[in-house]
């Protein structure tokens, strides 16, 4: 049934297919007409009888029989004749699902007699057919959910259904509907802590035990793969959503810049949480200042689906650059009551004592440029910013369990890699491992080297899957560098070339040149302004939404495809540079993600002003309005564009137009 | 031979027939059938009141005056050893092979037979359930499948995947094999095991796969079922060379799911293995051989010139004529007549040791019909041959419900040493009646014997011994000359592979050209659904 080629069809007599074809057309046009002239007599049900039995696929044949199966028993008390009516189209729907098991029709037509419950089910005779449906084809879906559909009629306990999927295992190993099951139902035992399922760490112990036996007797096998990466799921992420970092981080004393106090009125609070959340607002979140109240504070989560659900929520402090002049700054307290835990920050924003020699510079007079050279080593200490304590904290506790399980999984499959060398699921398993160990233990020995080395492994091994081993890689590879203040200090130079209102001191982070395919771990990079990602193979951004205070940010030598891919950038309202330069925006006529975003064709978001602006000007939108809908967003006053496909006269000219505030296109002052 | 009176014999007639077989053992009921099928006349007796001669089985008292009496079979069973003179009864409802411990593989060429000879209507079977090997002291189940790997509590992770990789290897040449590849022409998709590995001794080439010691042996003795120690390099006696031991294997798992009723590799015969030469007994008779039981030959007639065979003088006195014999190999022939040819068998010992227990309480709960190895040195670090052990119950109706047989064998050269062996593996197995647990434990601890004394908690769990006995069966080779063939004893083996090979050259001798039971010679060609149900 499975693994096992398809056969070609067996040619037919073309005579004897002709008949049966007109046949079939035959029955389904009577069938159609007893349908829409509403006729349900015994001869017109069994017209469709001989229809479905032939072909189970024609659906219109089994919504006539339910119409006629309700009419036919409408004034019918008799439970006998009732009865026979049941059984007559149970009877049915097993002929027809003899010619096709996998009829969804058929099945469902099943599922809807029995769910209308007007007579006791026959359980025995249903779990009989199951039995032998499963003996034929132990992974048969449509079976599976028949047999959930059945146990939930009759009531059967979720204990008793977990043994049937061992049993089922048992038979077979290599049964993903079993190992499915058993998740689904292990998940709801274990939530509802039923008798016997109160300990859950040794209900997953011996599941890791269980699955092991069928991992280690065929690791070609991937249903049991599946069934280990839930275990792994459960054993690795925490139950509870909690903070993982928050802008500013706690006991933070933040230098602000003339500049910055000068132009920016708003100043952003953000948090991260582990996993997307909802309910951030005034009664979970307290704010005390002098400046505000909590009244005054909107939270607002970043999704891109409009989701009322985020990782991510952001809120902002409102005229704060009044208050900070005074020598102690603006004292902000917050507590945070999320997620059944409190959480307390407390920061100071102070102006900088270079407050005066800056006073007379502005902002973006001149170009800014991307070559910052790494001039000197810079002191950990510059990066005041800390988000690794709140996560230590948050986490190591209860752990041990958890940590116990994946080295001892990590050493198994260490083991099982030595004598099956080539094997991808051993490895991307191994690396999976190492992961979820590195992201309950923080510090300590870290396996960084070891997951880049199997994901590197993986690319040459599994062509066919590399662009999800080079995104694993890519987390990775930022864990790795932004896992520590030390590790990030590399990757930081000092930029002495700009001169634009920031938060001190002015660092830009350089993962230029890293082959990164997608962004992750920004929850540790909250407080950065300068951000380089040039020269790697970027063809989304997703996640750079959460780094509110973003200046300027390059993407240039990348694999972005279109403007939409850009979303997140919407959301970074202090963003003045970006590059965008040698990308492929436009180079592919068929742009998928500009059906997921927010466009004027999903109705998600309107006209704006400045295209009827545009088109008063008889300005051309035409491809363009992705391009409008980004940059009508941003205050840019550099952007570099050159090296795109669509980049050309006619984008230039409404660039132009549709950011007022532009001092330099692609190198070039805007006149 | 005594004075019989002659009234109580049937006259027979007629008096000449093509082939006249004396004892009606599997290979003599095979040459029946087979004759009888190519059309050549025949006349079958036995000097027994029952079919099966050494291949029959019999009720407890029969099969113990049976292999305890010194004729008609002289010198063939020996040193025969009985625990107690009190049968557990009902003894006659305990039905004993003489050929025990055996089996069929659901795919062997006896099944074939069986079904192409339409014996398969006279004969049910029922599956083994479980296939044990006694390793460490303690009994483990035989992980034969991909199934049986997960579902195994013994062994390590590495050992399964070490094994299951084993067994992957194995397919793919079987299947590379079977689809007519050859090992030069190196087929994509799968991998054939090198020429050069196929001629090196089985257990070199497991150590060349890196297979650990106990899955070695688990492979060699519990499924490629060598029955001599293959470790001790040169002094082995019967080195299995690759290619014997993956054919085995091939069998043992293409066996595995050929009938769907059939849970593993192996079949028994319900009401024993005496039904077998009984079946092809039916299908001869079905094709006109004609059947007389309690008839010994008494003499062979010769030619008085060229002194060659001419026919048989019966126990009634009456002359019967034929152009070939066929005989037991316990008939005293005449040297003059005694066939020089032997059928090359590949038996090297010229004993088997065997032995017979009764207990009322299975091996293995949940389990009536067991198979179980004690591979060399499991026992006695001497121990240079496997101990095969076959556990069958009521459910087999060869005993009654809640009773146990359990027969036992290993080859030997030494009698005394074989029964030592058998009684070794007995102690390993059971509790003897007479000795309570703890004395057992003191004696094999004095003795010093026993390479694993049991502890105190195997004996509470181990069944009793209700009764039990040993005895030595001499191997005697089938043999030809000319007009008279001698048919073989059951071998050492657990099935009957052996047995069948050397009949199908006797009949090939006999009749060279004939078909030894071709295809479709079942009377009216009613098994076409022969691959869907034997087993009940």
């Amino acid at each position: 049934m499975h693994g096992r080629p398809r056969k070609a069809t067996k040619q037919e007599d073309p005579a004897a297919a002709a008949a049966k074809s007109a046949r079939l057309r035959e029955l389904q046009s009577q069938v159609l007409h007893f349908q829409h002239n509403r006729i349900y007599t015994k001869e017109a049900v069994s017209v469709s009888s001989k229809l479905l039995e032939i072909n189970p696929e024609i659906y219109t044949g089994w919504n006539y029989r339910k119409l006629a199966f309700q009419h036919n028993l409408n004034e019918v008390s008799d439970t006998d004749t009732i009865k026979s009516a049941i059984e007559d189209e149970l009877r049915m729907v097993e002929v027809a699902l003899r010619r096709n098991p996998k009829s969804y029709g058929a099945w469902y037509h099943r599922k809807w007699i029995l769910g209308q419950k007007l007579v006791p089910a026959n359980f025995d005779h249903e779990f009989r057919l199951l039995d032998k449906l499963l003996k034929a084809d132990a992974r048969n879906f449509h079976g599976w959910n028949y047999h959930r559909f059945i146990a939930r009629l009759k009531d059967v306990s979720e204990e008793e259904e977990l043994k049937f999927t061992m049993d089922m295992i048992n038979t077979n190993f290599s049964n993903y509907s079993a190992w499915h099951n058993r998740s689904m139902l292990l998940s709801k035992l274990l939530r509802k802590k039923v008798k016997g399922f109160h300990e859950e760490e040794s209900i997953l112990s011996d599941e890791f035990e269980l699955v092991r036996q069928a991992l280690f007797t065929d690791p070609s096998d991937q249903s049991g793969w599946f069934y280990h990466l839930w275990l792994l799921d459960q054993t690795s992420t925490p139950h509870k959503p909690h903070l993982v970092s928050s802008w500013p981080s706690d006991k933070l004393n933040i230098e602000i810049s003339a500049q910055f106090k000068e132009k920016c009125e708003r100043f952003p609070i953000i948090f991260c949480f582990n996993q997307r959340v909802d309910g951030v607002n005034l009664a979970t979140v307290t704010v005390n200042s002098k400046l505000v109240s909590s009244e005054h504070i909107t939270w607002k989560p970043l999704s891109a689906n409009n989701s009322r659900k985020s990782k991510i929520w952001v809120a902002f402090l409102e005229n704060f650059n009044k208050y900070c002049d005074n020598s102690e700054g603006l004292s902000v307290e917050i507590i945070v009551h999320c997620c059944e835990s409190i959480v307390h920050l407390k920061f100071v924003m102070k102006l900088s004592h270079m407050y005066h020699q800056e006073k007379n510079r502005d902002g973006f007079e001149e170009l800014f440029l991307w070559d910052c050279p790494k001039s000197q080593e810079i002191n950990p200490y510059l990066v005041s910013y800390d988000p690794w304590r709140l996560r230590v904290e948050s986490v190591e506790e209860d752990a041990k369990w958890h940590l116990d399980t994946l080295s001892a999984e990590i050493a198994l499959f260490k083991e099982m890699s030595e004598c099956d060398e080539d094997s991808k699921f051993v490895k991307l398993t191994l690396a999976r491992l190492l992961g979820a160990h590195n992201s309950i233990k923080s510090g300590g020995s870290s396996y960084f080297e070891e997951m880049l080395k199997l994901y590197d492994d993986l690319i040459k091994l599994d062509a066919p899957h590399y662009r999800y081993y080079r995104d694993e890689r890519s987390l990775v590879l930022l864990d790795q560098m932004t896992s520590s203040k030390d590790s990030l200090v590399e990757y930081c130079s000092r930029c002495e070339n700009s001169s634009f209102s920031c938060i001190n001191p002015q660092l830009c982070i350089n993962f230029s040149g890293l082959n990164l395919t997608r962004v992750g771990f920004v929850e540790r990079l909250l407080w950065v302004q300068i951000l380089d990602l040039s020269h790697n193979n970027l063809t989304s951004i997703s996640g750079l939404e959460a780094l509110q205070l973003l200046v300027c940010l390059n993407l240039s030598h990348n694999q972005i495809m279109s403007f939409t891919a850009l979303e997140p950038i919407k959301s970074l309202q202090s963003l003045k540079v970006l590059d965008l330069s040698f990308n492929e925006i436009g180079s592919h006529p068929v742009n998928t993600s500009r059906y997921l975003c927010s466009s004027p064709l999903s109705h998600t978001c309107n006209v704006t002003e400045t295209m009827e602006e545009l088109a008063r000007e008889n300005i051309q939108i035409g491809d363009f309005w992705e391009a409008i809908l980004l940059f009508e967003s941003l205050q840019l006053v550099q952007l570099d564009m050159q090296g795109n496909p669509v980049t050309n006269e006619r984008c230039r000219v409404l660039v132009e137009k549709v950011i007022p505030c532009l001092k330099w296109l692609d190198g070039k002052p805007v006149r | 031979m005594a004075e019989i009176p002659t009234s109580d014999y049937p006259t027979i007639d007629p008096t000449s027939f093509d082939l006249i077989i004396s004892a009606t053992g599997l290979s003599a009921s095979l040459l029946a059938a087979s004759a009888s099928i190519a059309g050549k006349s025949v006349l079958h007796l036995d000097p027994n009141p029952f079919y099966g001669s050494h291949f029959s089985s019999l009720p407890l008292p029969y099969f113990l005056s049976y292999i305890s009496s010194p004729s008609p079979s002289p010198n063939l069973y020996s040193d025969v050893e009985a625990s107690s003179e009190s049968l557990p009864e009902p003894s006659r409802s305990f039905l004993v092979d003489l050929v025990g411990p055996r089996l069929l593989y659901c795919s062997d060429e006896t099944v074939d037979l069986l079904l192409r000879s339409g014996a398969s209507h006279h004969v049910e079977f029922k599956s083994v359930d479980s296939s044990l090997v006694y390793w460490d002291g303690k009994l483990c189940s035989v992980p034969d499948s991909r199934q049986a790997i997960f579902k195994d509590k013994s062994l390590g992770l590495t050992e399964k995947s070490q094994m299951m990789k084993f067994f992957k290897l194995v397919q793919s040449h079987i299947s590379l094999t079977r689809s007519g590849a050859t090992t030069e022409s190196g087929e994509e998709g799968g991998v054939m095991i090198p020429e050069e590995d196929l001629e090196m001794p089985f257990v070199e080439f497991l150590k060349k796969q890196r297979l650990p010691p106990k899955i070695r042996a688990l492979v060699l003795y519990a499924i490629a079922m060598a029955d001599y120690e293959q470790d001790n390099g040169d002094s082995c006696k019967m080195v299995v060379s690759t290619r014997e031991g993956i054919e085995t294997i091939s069998l043992y798992t293409s066996s595995i799911g050929r009938f769907a009723n059939a849970v593993g590799a192996f079949i028994y015969p319900m009401y024993g293995h005496g039904e077998l030469p009984q079946a092809f007994c039916r299908c001869a008779a079905v094709k006109g051989a004609l059947y007389v039981l309690r008839m010994p030959v008494i003499d062979i007639l010769t030619d008085k010139e060229s002194n060659k065979y001419i026919g048989v003088r019966l126990a009634s006195g009456q002359e019967i004529f034929s152009s070939k014999l066929v005989l037991d190999p316990s008939y005293q022939i005449p040297a003059s007549l005694s066939p020089r040819e032997t059928v090359v068998s590949s038996n090297l010992s010229s004993y088997v040791a065997k032995g017979v227990c009764i207990t009322d309480r299975s091996l293995e709960p949940n389990s009536a019909n067991i198979l179980l190895v004690f591979p060399p040195k499991s026992l006695h670090q001497e121990q240079s041959t496997a101990v095969r052990a076959l556990q069958i119950s009521g459910n087999v109706a060869v005993c009654p419900s809640g009773f146990f047989i359990v027969h036992l064998s290993t080859p030997c050269e030494d009698a005394a040493l074989g029964k030592e062996y058998i009684n070794s593996a007995m102690k390993a197995l059971f509790n003897s009646r007479e000795l309570p647990a703890e004395s057992v434990e003191a004696q094999t601890k004095e003795e010093g014997e026993s390479v694993e004394a049991p502890t105190q908690e195997e004996g509470e769990t181990k069944p009793t011994l209700l009764w039990s006995c040993a005895f030595v069966q001499e191997l005697r080779e089938a043999s030809y000359d000319g007009a008279v063939s001698i048919c073989p004893m059951p071998d050492a083996n657990l099935d009957f592979r052996n047995i069948l090979s050397t009949t199908r050259k006797l009949f090939q001798n006999m009749y060279p050209g004939e078909e030894f039971i071709p295809q479709n010679s079942a009377p009216d060609n009613i098994d076409d659904d022969a691959d869907e149900g034997s087993p009940e």
